[in-house]
């Protein structure tokens, strides 16, 4: 496998020497990434990208900073494979972050320069960020009736006290040595994991519970995925009732626009979506915690609409809804009816219905 | 209370020195700076006219020495024709006194005024006669004079006046007079642009701080010579139509026009004597101030052929760029323009343009002439200055705020004519005809084009010079990532990364950029 990685950005760096040989215009072809080139596939339930491709050239006056920051990415990871040593993306940034000599001109000057370069090598050579020794900070936290390996330390996701386990960037060297569980819980807020989690939810329902702190990461969605594909365990996704929560239900299920190129990676296709619905709204007598919608809600929401995986005339009808009342609701909302409503009372109905969107 | 009588005592002539003597501005001759740049100019002007009209090339001598504080002592030597003994006092000792006055030729001087001005300025600034020294063949000595003007009589003063053996040693003329004056280095400019225009003279000056500065010849041979020309029909004015009527050989009225006039053949005489309803036989003396009228009336009413246009003579495009490599060897780019002669009430002229790009200037600087005449002061006043300021700078990638072009650039203009119309007779400006600020912003248009280009040409091949800089700039880390990701040697993959660079950005090549997809 890491050979594998090796040889490619070996095999880019031969590329480039050769093309400087003949006497060409050295150039990289990299995937394009914006919605023009994303294509949702119904048979998989996937984003994918399309085939267009762009050409970075070393002799372009508008590329070639860009060609030579991808180069030293390339190589910086080919380091890291090399010596078997991992670095965030921040370490990256600050390592080939230097001044050209005899300019005032740096190679990198903020980190969101040298991000998407990461996603430009992952592209370009099929290759995933964490195969090149990139790690990013730890996002998502989990608990459940679950024992893991990592670094050969035993971790048991069932004693963790208060906080649960925070998922690392990278978790495809994780082994699972016990999983116990019916299904997988992801909830898009930290507070919604606090409640939950205190409530033992994840013991009375015997379910593992996944905290996703907002939009999901790559480790947190890979972690969610393995679960999914390894031990057939249902997921089921609880956001806020509007746009953007629905959206990371469709990160988790499809995958998300930026990282098209990984979605097979990264997508559980069969999640399922619990809630919050705006129709929720009404049948839980939530009314009292309506949020009067934005003009940017109904704007997101309205974009949603067109996407191809939204097509599904359950979410075009719930979409339709929030647009028509202008209305939108959070799952602290759930509150309203007692703090433990949420874990004692709408959960167990939702599943006991198997209420889900798809 | 006075009687008509004893008023009448009181009027009494006023003899045109007198008149210059209280209007000394009217000459230019307002300020001490002037004063001295003036006689410097005119001495200038009648040296190259005079060796210029008797087919010498040019060599000009001007020395200007303080002789105390305010008090300048001017000499001018020349290698024209010199003048014949007779002619000396009056061409020196009397105003409105010359041979230029009565032609249409293109010369610099015209009324006869400039050096008899300088003249009676110095004799009445400083008392001190004028010296002049002429030598006009071998064969003759230098004949010396000292002389003054009457200014009441408007007559040369000889006060002294011989012929002397260790004179002058070949023909030309010298004086040298004394002057109260301000110097300024204006007169340097002035002789600089005089060069400029007279590319076959050669000047050499010697400034009062003892600097010798020589203004070399840039052509060996004169230019075609100017030919005179008679009046055109459309050109003339009731006062000389009267003077030619009375002084004219011919038999009637129209062999009158077509012998006097230049463009009238026997068909638009006659046409013009129908038009007037005279007779054509009638005899041109006796016309009256009715017929005249008339005559005038007519001859403005039919159209008549333009004159004639070969009778002028000017610096020519490659003359003035050649003069001008060799007085701003500076400069990056010099274009030059000569355009079509063209006609103004009778009178045919052409305008010239040049521009240099690159001067040691940071805004536009612009140089007027007049039939080759530097002119100096009146800028705002004058026909060139309006012609300057109908043109879009902008359009011709020259940034432009105002008024004000700034860019290192100078901008000459001259015009040269059987009659230049000054605003005044101290000759600063060209009055603002029409015809004249059309063709003016024509020929600078033409010139302003070619800098255009030129700049556009200079931006591109500084936009591949940053191009260049730019690769090269990433070279090295571009060559020592692909080293490691080959494990090769870094130096290697650098120079033969480098050498790509320098194969494929070549100054001034066409740009051939690929762009992403």
């Amino acid at each position: 496998m890491k050979s594998k990685v090796n040889n490619k950005l070996k095999g880019l760096g031969s590329e480039i020497e050769e093309q400087i040989d003949k006497k060409l215009n050295p150039n990289i072809s990299i995937p394009i990434r914006t919605l023009s080139n994303i294509i949702y596939d119904k048979s998989t339930g996937q984003l994918t990208l399309g085939d267009k491709v762009s050409k970075r050239y070393f002799f372009n006056v508008a590329h070639a900073k860009k060609f030579m920051q991808t180069m030293m990415v390339a190589s910086f990871c080919n380091d890291l494979i090399g010596q078997n040593i991992h670095a965030s993306i921040r370490d990256m940034f600050y390592n080939l972050k230097r001044t050209l000599p005899e300019t005032s001109e740096n190679t990198f000057d903020v980190q969101s320069e040298s991000d998407p370069i990461i996603i430009d090598l992952e592209v370009a050579l099929d290759i995933f960020r964490e195969q090149l020794h990139l790690t990013t900070d730890r996002k998502g936290i989990v608990a459940g009736n679950v024992i893991i390996k990592d670094r050969g330390d035993s971790i048991d996701w069932s004693k963790l006290g208060s906080g649960g386990w925070s998922i690392p960037s990278t978790v495809e060297e994780i082994e699972f040595s016990k999983v116990n569980a019916d299904f997988v819980l992801v909830v898009e807020k930290n507070a919604g994991f606090e409640r939950l989690h205190e409530d033992k939810f994840w013991q009375k329902h015997n379910c593992i519970l996944i905290g996703t702190g907002g939009q999901p990461s790559r480790g947190t969605r890979l972690l969610i995925q393995r679960l999914n594909r390894e031990y057939k365990l249902p997921v089921y996704v609880f956001t806020d009732s509007d746009a953007y929560g629905w959206y990371i239900y469709s990160v988790i299920k499809s995958g998300s626009m930026s990282l098209a190129h990984i979605s097979d990676r990264i997508a559980t296709p069969s999640a399922k979506f619990i809630g919050l619905t705006i129709s929720d709204i009404f049948e839980y007598e939530l009314k009292k915690c309506i949020i009067k919608a934005r003009e940017l809600d109904i704007k997101r929401a309205k974009e949603l609409l067109n996407y191809e995986w939204f097509k599904r005339p359950e979410w075009q009808k719930e979409i339709n809804l929030m647009i028509k009342k202008g209305i939108k609701a959070e799952i602290e909302a759930l509150s309203h009816r007692g703090l433990k409503f949420m874990s004692e009372t709408y959960l167990p109905e939702k599943l006991k219905k198997k209420a889900f969107l798809p | 209370m006075k009687t008509a009588a004893e008023l009448a005592k009181e009027q009494k002539e006023i003899s045109i020195s007198e008149f210059f003597e209280k209007n000394k501005h009217l000459l230019g001759f307002d300020n001490p700076t002037k004063a001295l740049m003036m006689t410097v100019k005119e001495g200038v002007d009648n040296s190259l006219d005079a060796a210029e009209e008797a087919g010498i090339l040019p060599d000009v001598n001007v020395r200007i020495k303080n002789i105390s504080d305010d008090k300048f002592q001017i000499v001018i030597q020349d290698n024209g024709p010199g003048i014949v003994k007779e002619q000396v006092p009056r061409v020196f000792g009397k105003l409105l006194y010359g041979s230029k006055f009565h032609r249409l030729k293109q010369n610099r001087g015209q009324q006869g005024l400039g050096i008899s001005c300088s003249v009676l300025y110095s004799q009445l600034t400083t008392g001190s006669p004028t010296k002049v020294w002429s030598k006009i063949d071998n064969k003759n000595k230098t004949h010396y004079y000292e002389l003054n003007i009457n200014t009441i009589k408007n007559e040369p003063e000889i006060l002294k006046e011989e012929d002397i053996n260790d004179g002058l040693k070949e023909h030309g003329i010298k004086i040298e007079m004394r002057t109260i004056g301000r110097y300024r280095k204006t007169i340097e400019d002035y002789l600089k642009q005089t060069s400029i225009a007279n590319p076959f003279a050669k000047i050499v000056y010697n400034a009062p701080d003892g600097t010798r500065i020589t203004f070399p010849r840039s052509v060996d041979a004169l230019p075609k010579p100017a030919r005179e020309m008679r009046p055109h029909p459309y050109g003339v004015e009731f006062g000389v139509l009267l003077r030619m009527l009375s002084k004219t050989k011919s038999k009637n009225l129209a062999s009158f026009l077509s012998n006097e006039f230049s463009s009238l053949g026997a068909h638009s005489s006659n046409l013009i004597c129908k038009t007037a309803r005279l007779d054509r036989n009638l005899k041109p003396a006796k016309l009256t101030r009715d017929e005249i009228e008339k005559l005038l009336n007519a001859m403005q009413k039919v159209k008549i052929q333009r004159p004639p246009l070969d009778c002028l003579s000017p610096i020519g495009d490659k003359e003035l760029e050649k003069s001008l490599k060799k007085e701003y060897p500076e400069s990056e780019f010099i274009t030059t323009v000569q355009r079509e002669p063209e006609v103004y009430r009778g009178f045919p002229f052409i305008i010239e343009c040049a521009i240099v790009y690159g001067a040691k200037t940071d805004k536009m600087d612009v140089i007027r002439f007049a039939n080759r005449v530097p002119l100096l002061y009146q800028a705002g006043a004058c026909a060139i200055t309006e012609a300057v300021r109908n043109v879009e700078w902008k359009r011709y990638n020259l940034p432009q705020s105002g008024n004000e072009v700034s860019a290192p650039v100078l901008l000459i203009v001259h015009m040269c004519s059987t009659w230049v119309p000054f605003i005044s007779e101290s000759k600063e400006a060209i009055a603002s005809y029409p015809e004249i600020v059309k063709e003016m912003k024509l020929a600078i248009q033409d010139v302003a084009r070619d800098v255009s280009r030129f700049l556009s040409g200079k931006r591109k091949v500084g936009e591949q010079k940053r191009r260049l800089l730019l690769f090269e700039r990433y070279a090295h880390e571009v060559a020592s990532s692909v080293a490691k990701l080959t494990g090769k040697n870094e130096k290697d993959i650098e120079n033969r990364l480098k050498d790509l660079i320098s194969k494929r950005i070549r100054i001034s090549d066409k740009d051939e950029e690929q762009s992403e997809q």
